[in-house]
């Protein structure tokens, strides 16, 4: 990149640029981080809110991907946040980093300068015990406030505790097999923070359901300010409700039937992925990313393959993965992008009152797609495709072989040619279908225009991504923004509408459909040109412990939901072993719900069930 | 007009219910019945209207690379000298790369020397916790553990019944041919040969090397007679068995293990010796 001569504005200088100047500016606070491997610069956690305005004002980082805490016990015994800041007009990350001491470990909050922060300070609170001061609600998010201990933290083990990292040796060669719960009895291995009050949880009462989340409603008895009895009340929604699409709960208070606040409780499905990814070896990851937002498991294997691929080219042994790799990734991932299209816009569709026979339609073709990625990968929704430097295999010749097919013989094609007939005739004419059935249906734009809005700066300042994003008119694609794999010779538009309302998002999502088919066609005639040429560069599959140099790397993608992100650090050859320092996972469907609050406020409760669907959450990934 | 999108997208409702009829006239209810060939009418990919797969009378079938809980493979039983024998060495690499870590494998010893031997005294796949991932087919160096398509494991006792043990988990080699023929020719490729790594390397010493085992007694049957015990392995026949391929070799039998005899002497020997000045 041609640096950017002196005069030109600050907000577009180039990374080195910027950080020279915020060490001009703050020669005390901020210095560069040097240890091997790292990037950006560590921030002295004083002055990191000046610093934070000053990236987001003067050197125009307007949009906080992530923020994330790393525990380095024993490698300097020190708590770090970790900031990822990109400029929404597009380009590189602008990583700078607050550190801190383990016990006692307070950062000041960045939730005033990115809104964006606050659900991810929130994890790291309750995750890592961070004290973050000047947050407006820093409680627990995915774990219950009478959880004891903060998981993610290098000295706490889980109940089932076994061995800090994976591969076990109980397991080869000499491998008893036991269950883990016949040696850890449930009940047994429980412990509680001194001051929980155990007796709530036999408390029924209403007031009791909604204690921890700091309403300040009375659920029982809501007076106004003349002292009348008004008729606002608590509704609780979910977990188990159909419309949260999972175990997704919100807490709504309502005046008659507008919605004047509303909590999202999450951590119903938490399973605390990242802890186990960080006793996984690096590729024990890459089935554990399927679980994430499961509709679209070939752009979770794609993001976390190119994070530790960052990491493995700062080693020597490292090649770069084939062309014919990259049009293949390229192609699973759009693929897995109209599935997860149709499936948000049908799902959306059902919240708003379109009762199943629009998305039984889209599931039809879903189900062609999903058969693809079956034959290929070998299975239809957990496809474990990706792998370091190269994918599991390369097409097959055929869909269905000659085996199995006793009663099958319809579905025997040649791949490609099934490829083709997807791509030229069978997506094309279902979008088509879609766009008949529903865009000019005036039932459908009554119940979605206009509601459920979110300003363009509103919606970078709550970190918003993906359909969300651009639907509130801020055309930001990492595809483009910040290109990978091979979408810079691709051709293709960022799908954008400008109004923020839950038909932008529609709209917005019917469009990146059409751009997906049309990447499709452009992937085609490159796996021909490509044909025979292997998936790995040098022609044999990569090793199954690879050796992963020191350092950190964000990879990050452009995934059906919005930005998917994964932060790893590896502590390389120092501890031994094949498994990541640190894994985090930036998950669309958790922040895109950061702003779900104030873009509920003053609708109707029927309204949130479409709100919540055009954000278009996953629990797996939400929860982790 | 007002509704005419309405109407538009009803009208596309209703192409699709009438279209199911039209399919059914076309096919004179064909679709309808039992009968394996008209299967192919309800799924190709010019059905349409109603494609509902009948589970469990109608199954779609899967596809070659389709993964399900992993078994392990064992020779032939008609094969003429590893018949019944694991693939699997026991070298432990399925258990490594297992993301929920649910391979046990017991390393097999030979009970006279204490030394390890290549073949896993006992393995155990706990099915609750297989994720179905694929690695530990992918990442065998022996092609000894597949990932199976029968994907009907459902039973009323999970403490019971789904830890597979070995016997559970074995499926002769033949099997693996049937459901998956060509990748199973593809690895023949890469490996040289229908059998085993080793049973190949056997045959190009000329003779068994597994050290546990205890030797056959009787030498393979001559090349001609194996030939016609072993069927033809579908779908090629290019890589000729192993072991007929050895016995038309040039080396007498003897000769071999004479040598074979002659350099284990010669390591006793020197372990003898190594032990002796650790002592001393």
């Amino acid at each position: 990149m041609p640096t950017a001569a002196p005069a030109a504005p600050l907000t577009s200088t180039t990374i080195d640029g910027a950080i020279d100047h915020l060490q001009a500016t703050y020669p005390k606070a901020v210095s560069a981080d040097n240890r091997e491997g790292y990037g950006g610069i560590i921030v002295e956690s004083a002055q990191l809110l000046d610093v934070a305005r000053f990236i987001r004002d003067e050197l125009g980082f307007d949009y906080l991907s992530s923020a994330t805490a790393v525990d380095y016990l024993g490698a300097g015994d020190h708590m770090e946040m970790v900031y990822h800041a990109y400029r929404s007009s597009g380009g590189g990350a602008l990583v700078f980093k607050a550190q801190t001491e383990r016990d006692q470990a307070e950062i000041p909050s960045l939730v005033s300068v990115w809104r964006g922060a606050d659900f991810q300070e929130r994890e790291a609170w309750d995750l890592y015990g961070i004290h973050f001061p000047g947050h407006p609600n820093l409680k627990r998010i995915l774990m219950w406030e009478g959880f004891h201990g903060h998981p993610m933290r290098k000295d706490w083990r889980e109940a089932y505790y076994e061995e800090e990292q994976k591969p076990f040796d109980s397991r080869w060669p000499g491998g008893h097999v036991h269950r883990a719960e016949e040696k850890n009895v449930f009940g047994k291995n429980v412990s509680y923070p001194r001051e929980i009050d155990l007796s709530r949880l036999m408390d029924t009462s209403e007031s009791a359901v909604y204690q921890s989340l700091g309403l300040g409603v009375d659920v029982e008895r809501v007076m106004d300010k003349d002292g009348f009895e008004t008729n606002e009340l608590v509704v609780n929604m979910g977990p188990h409700h159909p419309s949260t699409h999972g175990v997704f709960r919100m807490v709504l208070t309502v005046d008659g039937e507008t919605v004047t606040s509303l909590e999202p409780v999450m951590g119903y499905l938490h399973r605390n992925h990242e802890k186990i990814g960080e006793r996984n070896t690096y590729l024990h990851n890459i089935p554990f990313t399927d679980r994430l937002d499961y509709i679209s498991s070939m752009g979770n294997n794609h993001g976390y393959v190119l994070a530790v691929e960052q990491l493995l080219s700062l080693g020597r042994r490292y090649n770069q993965p084939t062309y014919r790799c990259e049009v293949l990734r390229v192609l699973m991932v759009e693929l897995s992008r109209i599935v997860n299209h149709l499936w948000a816009i049908g799902f959306w569709l059902n919240d708003i009152g379109a009762f199943f026979t629009p998305v039984l339609y889209f599931i039809q073709e879903r189900e062609r797609i999903l058969d693809f990625f079956e034959a290929v990968a070998g299975s239809r929704m957990m496809c474990n495709y990706m792998r370091f430097g190269g994918l599991f295999g390369d097409l097959p010749e055929r869909i269905k072989s000659v085996s199995n097919l006793t009663n099958d013989r319809a579905r025997d094609y040649n791949t490609i040619q099934f490829l083709t007939e997807m791509v030229s005739e069978r997506i094309p004419r279902t979008i088509d279908e879609l766009e008949q059935l529903l865009t000019q249906n005036e039932i459908l734009i009554e119940r979605s225009v206009g509601v459920g809005v979110l300003g363009a700066a509103d919606a970078i300042n709550y970190s918003a991504a993906g359909p969300l994003l651009r639907g509130s008119g801020v055309p930001y694609d990492i595809r483009r923004a910040d290109p990978y794999s091979i979408y810079d010779e691709l051709d293709f538009d960022v799908a954008v509408e400008d109004a923020g309302d839950m038909y932008a998002r529609y709209r917005v999502r019917v469009k990146e459909l059409r751009e997906s088919v049309r990447i499709l066609r452009q992937l085609l005639p490159r796996l021909e040109a490509t044909k025979g040429q292997s998936i790995w560069a040098d022609g044999k599959p990569g090793a199954y412990a690879p050796r992963v140099p020191l350092g950190e790397a964000y990879g990050r993608v452009e995934n059906g939901k919005g930005e998917l992100g994964y932060y790893i650090v590896s502590a390389g050859g120092k501890s031994g072993t094949s498994n990541p320092w640190r894994y985090h996972v930036r998950a669309p469907s958790f922040i895109n719900l950061t702003p779900m609050g104030i873009m509920s406020q003053g609708y109707k409760v029927a309204d949130i069930v479409g709100i919540l669907g055009s954000i278009d959450i996953v629990l797996g990934e939400t929860d982790r | 007009m007002y509704g005419t999108g309405l109407a538009k997208g009803l009208m596309l409702t209703l192409r699709h219910f009438v279209d199911s009829y039209i399919d059914d006239i076309r096919y004179g209810f064909r679709k309808y019945s039992h009968s394996v060939d008209n299967f192919g009418i309800r799924q190709g990919t010019q059905t349409k209207g109603v494609i509902t797969v009948q589970y469990p009378d109608e199954k779609v079938a899967v596809p070659e690379r389709f993964r399900f809980v992993p078994f392990l493979i064992v020779e032939d039983e008609y094969h003429p000298t590893r018949a019944g024998k694991d693939w699997c060495t026991s070298c432990g690499i399925c258990a490594k790369v297992c993301p929920p870590q649910c391979i046990w494998i017991v390393r097999g010893n030979d009970p006279a020397t204490g030394r390890p031997v290549p073949e896993p005294e006992a393995f155990f796949i706990d099915i609750d916790i297989c994720m179905n991932c694929g690695y530990c087919a992918e990442y065998c160096p022996f092609d000894a553990i597949k990932m199976d398509h029968d994907y009907e494991l459902a039973s009323y006792d999970r403490t019971t019944h789904h830890i597979h043990d070995k016997e559970r988990l074995s499926k002769p080699n033949s099997y693996w041919r049937s459901i998956a023929p060509t990748r199973a020719y593809e690895e023949m490729l890469a490996r040289g040969t229908w059998e085993h790594k080793d049973a190949a390397k056997e045959a190009r010493r000329g003779k068994s090397s597994s050290r546990s085992a205890p030797r056959p007694a009787a030498k393979p049957a001559p090349a001609p007679a194996t030939k016609e015990a072993q069927p033809t392995p579908e779908p090629a026949v290019n890589a000729a068995p192993a072991p007929a391929a050895a016995a038309e070799g040039t080396t007498p039998w003897s000769e071999d293990d004479a040598k074979r005899e002659e350099r284990r002497r010669k390591a006793l020997e020197r372990k003898a010796r190594r032990a002796a000045k650790r002592g001393g």
